[in-house]
């Protein structure tokens, strides 16, 4: 008797609070993975953002359904011979608020991001740009990016890029409204005040509650928009969103613990959607410490790791073992590059790699002591210790140390490490966003502290190459020397990992793991 | 001279049976005993956990990771997350939880009380100085205090300890510095004070013992308390290093596949829960016995 | 008496300029900064970046233009959102973390107070080990595997309650995370009650009330329980400041908008001016409550004067 009055009270306080429950289904509500540092497209740094950012506004190309690039706000385009100026026909399109797009907005925006002043971390991408990088850096007032007409932008560039049109997806080249950034200064991204010329545009922003998109009318194809409103919570504990979306909490969940695999094979198989990712998981030598300057004791510890245990039996979630720093599949290039020891079997790899060791002057009278720094990550934590077992075998002694996050960076960025782990997942589709990490150019990015002149010198001759079979040509050569001097062992390729309802329609799995909500809708 | 010796004699005869009847009537609470042997249990299994099972500790089977409890193999409870043994890890677990728990509330103890009853005792200007200051050490965030320890003396498992000891003796010197504030004006305190008693004396003599009681209570409730924090700490990567693990460590562990590796969920949970409810029911036993109106 | 809160609050002032001047300089003493990210920056870009937060400036030129900032009210922009100052994200989180916090402080004192007598007037009977082992619940089940495991029965299994989400603050959205922040406080709560009511009620005023023929109930709740709450407002002073300025894992798990994530996020990110935000607020909640605890002790205990 009790419990049925509890109950029946329990019934009339949920149909008091359900009309926030049940939104109108062409609400879509997605567990982001964490809370946006910003909505400028200027200031941004993360996936989750760019999931945000990239419904918010047109580049002048943009993604399709399946990842590809198709023409954004520019409607069409011209190259010249050598691949160095491009020429935009902007479309005829709206902000939100009415003002028409024009070619001036994306002037604006690129010289925004660009100006020394403005602290954008990753300008840096645009550096193909003519004179970027030496505007940003204040020496010169000269830059690649001409306003021809009101709906014709030309941009002038350092190199023939061939990913070039791939990289104006990216947010760093979104156009920004000249006039409500101009009105509002840094206050333009608050909702009331924000502008946007893509399918969505932003009105509500809780910090660590929610960000909400509604369906922008002025967005030129806004006819085929299906979604309505788009709900993004930040869901940072992936236990907690992966519960959410079993609840039917969210419709979309944007990574979910590989820890949890098999009971999601198990419950949810058809939502739990896994997918071959741009992006390359693996752990640095700091080839300027002793003894990991030996080309041998790098080829022996690399040689040594049973990849397939690690993605198979430790990781379960489909990751592919990695024989290559560049993942396969990656546009513009063909097979890459893969280590010598590939396919030859764990065993003899072991033996190889202890021979490897004893003539590097270690063995079991004096073994060799590492330590391998991780950043605190359940999965970081079950690899390394996979790793240190791997090479126990080998009479290897490693000591695990982990650290949070910025420690671990700052670690690998002062070269205060043995062997340490790291990750990249690429900007753009193209083999150079990968083997770039290794140039001695690259500074910081280049963990390893690797310095090879040959290897310098042929991703310079990339650069300069038109002709994109040459092109990958000297890649693929460049990448060769690297997996002879292994300054980074290669252990899986990423693969992304989302859980989408079978409500959500018009989902294609892709390698860059972007779905605009402009091709999804909900039935 | 002899008024002094007669003095001592009687205090120590008064002592030694204020202890003797606490052991007594802790002897006749039947939870508290079962408690001790629990205890003992467990401080013994966390002893010999080398020689129980074999399995080392760190041993990675690649072909056994996450399996349910296999008597077969000798895996009594099952694997974890990478293929080790879970048995012979909870017990290695033990051995730093409780290491850390009692080393950590052992320091907490010394410092809090102390600085709590000279407080609450000594009060006035130099009271409020010292609360001013445990006002002070509550605000810092603590995350960083234990992050500059680590940087400033390495990664020592001993100064998590001390970290842990050094921030929760605080609560402990506030709840001694109330208690001692109402004691303070008793009158045999007023008594000792006006025969010319030294005040650390007094303090050593008639506060510390009338403020043991919650205390101790303080004390059981100090313990669980540091487990657990030593577990988020061993999150952030700043507490025990792996292939070392901890019970907190594991529970956390087992908390994110409580649905499909429940063991790895209860065994350490079971070990940790049946260790603090322990704790529980021996702080309670101690302070019954020790409250000096509870004679029979 | 008002001239004794007058005193306290004064003398408040330098211990928050202590407590800001050495949570300034500790932070800073920490390795890694705001900007060591997954993905390091160019030196033209990184050097643009610190000046614009002063990070390029000597540590006690930076100490004072923060310390100036704040006397004019500019608790300074956050190192990691962007779009928000540190004094804008506290005004969004501070609401949310309170209105949780005060529902689990008032549930725990009911409950805890409520257990912690129940047990000490049955004291060593099977009623006395029932009720602790109950409220211990609280302490042996941490927050981390309790907050997963209510989700999993009442928002996956039962479906009941929503799993997370703030929901503006929806009574349904906030039940779970309030359990959970309450129970290791009704632990807490309890065992103080017990420990110190058993020692009340074997007092000689108690025993003479008793003796008097006074109503057993009103011995307990006038008398016996308003001594006994010493130890407890003594603990609940800094325990409301932790409680009301949130909690990370149940503001994780739970995707709350509360204050607790800043201490831990802003730790981790080295979000200097966000931690030095919510240690101010901290501190400052600190040392209210743990005046408000002096000023009880003189309510409770008429032995205590405040000259």
């Amino acid at each position: 008797m009790f419990r049925t009055a509890l109950m029946a009270g329990a019934l009339a306080l949920a149909a008091a609070f359900s009309p926030t429950l049940a939104p109108a289904q062409s609400t879509l509500r997605v567990a982001n993975m964490g809370e946006p540092e910003s909505l400028d497209p200027h200031f941004v740094s993360g996936t989750w953002e760019n999931r945000i950012i990239g419904d918010l506004f047109l580049g002048l190309t943009t993604e399709a359904a399946d990842g590809s690039v198709i023409p954004g706000s520019a409607e069409r385009w011209a190259i010249s011979e050598d691949g160095r100026v491009y020429t935009f026909k902007i479309r005829s399109h709206k902000w939100s608020d009415g003002q028409p797009v024009t070619a001036a907005d994306f002037e604006f925006a690129l010289r925004r991001i660009l100006a020394p002043e403005t602290t954008a971390k990753y300008a840096s991408l645009l550096y193909p740009i003519k004179n970027a990088e030496k505007f940003k850096k204040n020496e010169t007032k000269e830059l690649g990016v001409k306003t021809v007409g009101a709906d014709v932008l030309e941009v002038t560039l350092e190199n023939p890029t061939p990913y070039f049109l791939a990289q104006l997806t990216h947010y760093t080249a979104f156009p920004v409204p000249k006039h409500a950034v101009e009105k509002h200064g840094k206050d333009w991204v608050k909702p009331g005040n924000f502008v946007s010329n893509g399918a969505y545009v932003m009105t509500e922003w809780q910090p660590s509650s929610h960000v909400k998109t509604v369906k922008n009318p002025n967005f030129y194809d806004a006819a085929n928009v299906k979604i309505e409103a788009v709900i993004w919570y930040p869901g940072e504990d992936r236990a907690a969103a992966t519960k959410r979306f079993r609840a039917g909490e969210i419709e979309v969940a944007t990574d979910f613990a590989s820890d949890q695999i098999e009971l999601l094979k198990k419950e949810i198989p058809k939502e739990t959607r896994i997918s071959p990712y741009l992006g390359i998981y693996y752990f640095a030598f700091n080839t300027a410490k002793k003894p990991f300057d030996d080309v041998r004791v790098r080829q022996a510890l690399s040689m040594a790791i049973d990849r397939e245990a690690i993605t198979d039996k430790v990781l379960k979630t489909g990751e592919i073992a990695a024989y290559s720093f560049v993942p396969p599949g990656t546009d513009n290039y063909g097979e890459p590059a893969y280590v010598a020891f590939k396919g030859q079997g764990y065993d003899a790899n072991k033996k190889k790699a202890i021979e490897l060791l004893t003539a590097a002057g270690y063995g079991p009278g004096k073994p060799l002591k590492i330590t391998i720094a991780y950043n605190t990550s359940e999965n970081h934590k079950k690899i390394c210790i996979a790793l240190a077992a791997m090479w126990k075998e080998l009479g290897v002694e490693s000591e695990l140390f982990n650290t949070e996050v910025k420690v671990h960076y700052n670690n690998l960025n002062e070269g205060a490490f043995d062997v340490g782990r790291a990750g990249w997942i690429a900007d753009y589709n193209d083999p150079q966003n990968f083997l770039f990490l290794m140039q001695t150019s690259s500074g910081k990015l280049n963990y390893a502290k690797y310095s090879s002149p040959g290897f310098d010198k042929l991703m310079d001759e990339a650069n300069r190459t038109v002709d994109l079979k040459k092109r990958a040509a000297i890649m693929r050569e460049a990448e060769a020397i690297s997996m002879r001097d292994l300054p980074n062992i290669p252990i899986y390729y990423y693969v992304s990992k989302n859980l989408v309802s079978p409500k959500v329609k018009g989902w294609i799995d892709n390698t860059k793991d972007i779905h605009r909500t402009r091709w999804l809708s909900l039935g | 001279m002899t008024v002094l010796v007669a003095g001592t004699s009687e205090q120590a005869v008064a002592g030694r049976s204020l202890w003797r009847d606490a052991r007594a009537r802790l002897r006749r609470n039947r939870a508290a005993v079962a408690s001790l042997v629990v205890l003992g249990a467990i401080a013994l299994l966390a002893l010999f956990a080398p020689y129980l099972s074999i399995h080392p500790y760190d041993k990675v089977y690649f072909d056994r990771i996450q399996v349910p409890p296999d008597f077969g193999a000798g895996h009594w409870f099952g694997t974890d997350g990478s293929g080790r043994d879970l048995f012979v890890r909870t017990l290695y677990g033990a051995r730093v939880s409780l290491m850390v728990g009692l080393l950590a509330t052992a320091v907490a103890l010394a410092i809090g009380v102390v600085y709590g009853a000279v407080a609450g005792f000594v009060g006035g200007r130099i009271d409020e100085l010292m609360m001013r200051a445990v006002d002070v050490m509550y605000s810092l965030p603590f995350m960083f205090f234990v992050i500059i320890l680590m940087v400033m003396f390495g990664r020592n498992i001993y100064l998590i300890f001390v970290a842990l000891g050094a921030v929760e003796w605080l609560t402990m010197a506030r709840i001694v510095r109330g208690q001692t504030l109402s004691v303070r004006r008793k009158e045999y305190i007023e008594a000792a004070r006006a025969s010319g008693v030294p005040t650390p004396t007094i303090i050593r003599r008639h506060v510390i013992p009338n403020v043991l009681g919650p205390v101790i209570v303080y004390v059981t409730l100090t313990v669980p308390h540091v487990i657990i924090v030593e577990s988020f700490i061993s999150f952030l990567g700043l507490g025990v290093q792996e292939p070392l693990t901890s019970w907190g460590v594991l529970v956390s562990e087992g908390a994110r596949v409580m649905e499909e590796a429940p063991w790895m969920l209860l065994f350490p949970a079971g070990f940790l829960a049946a260790t603090l409810v322990a704790l529980n029911f021996v702080g309670d036993g101690l302070r019954d016995a020790l409250d000096p109106k509870q004679r029979p | 008496m008002f001239a004794y809160v007058v005193r306290r609050i004064a003398a408040a002032i330098p211990t928050l300029a202590v407590i800001v001047t050495i949570a300034f300089f500790m932070m800073r003493v920490a390795p890694g900064g705001p900007f060591d990210l997954d993905r390091a920056l160019t030196p033209e870009i990184e050097a643009r970046i610190k000046a614009a937060y002063r990070l390029d400036q000597p540590l006690h030129r930076q100490y004072l233009a923060y310390v100036g900032d704040v006397l004019s009210g500019d608790f300074g922009p956050s190192f990691k959102s962007r779009d928000f100052t540190v004094a804008e994200l506290m005004a969004a989180g501070f609401p949310a973390s309170l209105r949780i916090g005060a529902a689990a402080i008032v549930l725990a004192i009911l409950v805890g107070m409520g257990l912690g007598t129940l047990a000490a007037l049955r004291q060593n009977t099977s009623v006395d080990y029932a009720t602790m082992g109950l409220a211990m619940t609280g302490i042996t089940i941490p927050n981390f595997v309790m907050a997963p495991l209510l989700t999993l029965v009442f928002g996956v299994y039962l479906a009941l309650l929503p799993v997370a989400g703030w929901n503006e603050g929806a009574i349904r959205n906030l039940v779970l995370p309030v359990i959970v922040l309450a129970l290791p406080q009704i632990a807490y709560i309890a065992r103080l009650t017990r420990g110190s009511m058993v020692e009340v009620l074997g007092a000689n005023y108690i025993r003479t009330a008793r003796a008097k023929g006074m109503p057993e109930r009103i011995v307990v709740v006038r008398h016996a329980l308003k001594a006994a709450a010493l130890p407890v407002v003594s603990y609940l002073g800094p325990a409301t400041a932790g409680i009301l300025t949130g909690s990370v894992v149940v503001e994780t798990i739970f995707d709350l908008p509360g204050m607790g994530r800043y201490f831990v996020q802003g730790a981790l990110n080295r979000d200097y001016t966000l931690v030095m935000a919510t240690v101010i607020v901290y501190a400052a909640l600190i040392i209210v409550l743990n005046l408000i605890v002096d000023l009880l002790y003189g309510v409770l205990d008429p032995k205590v004067r405040h000259p």
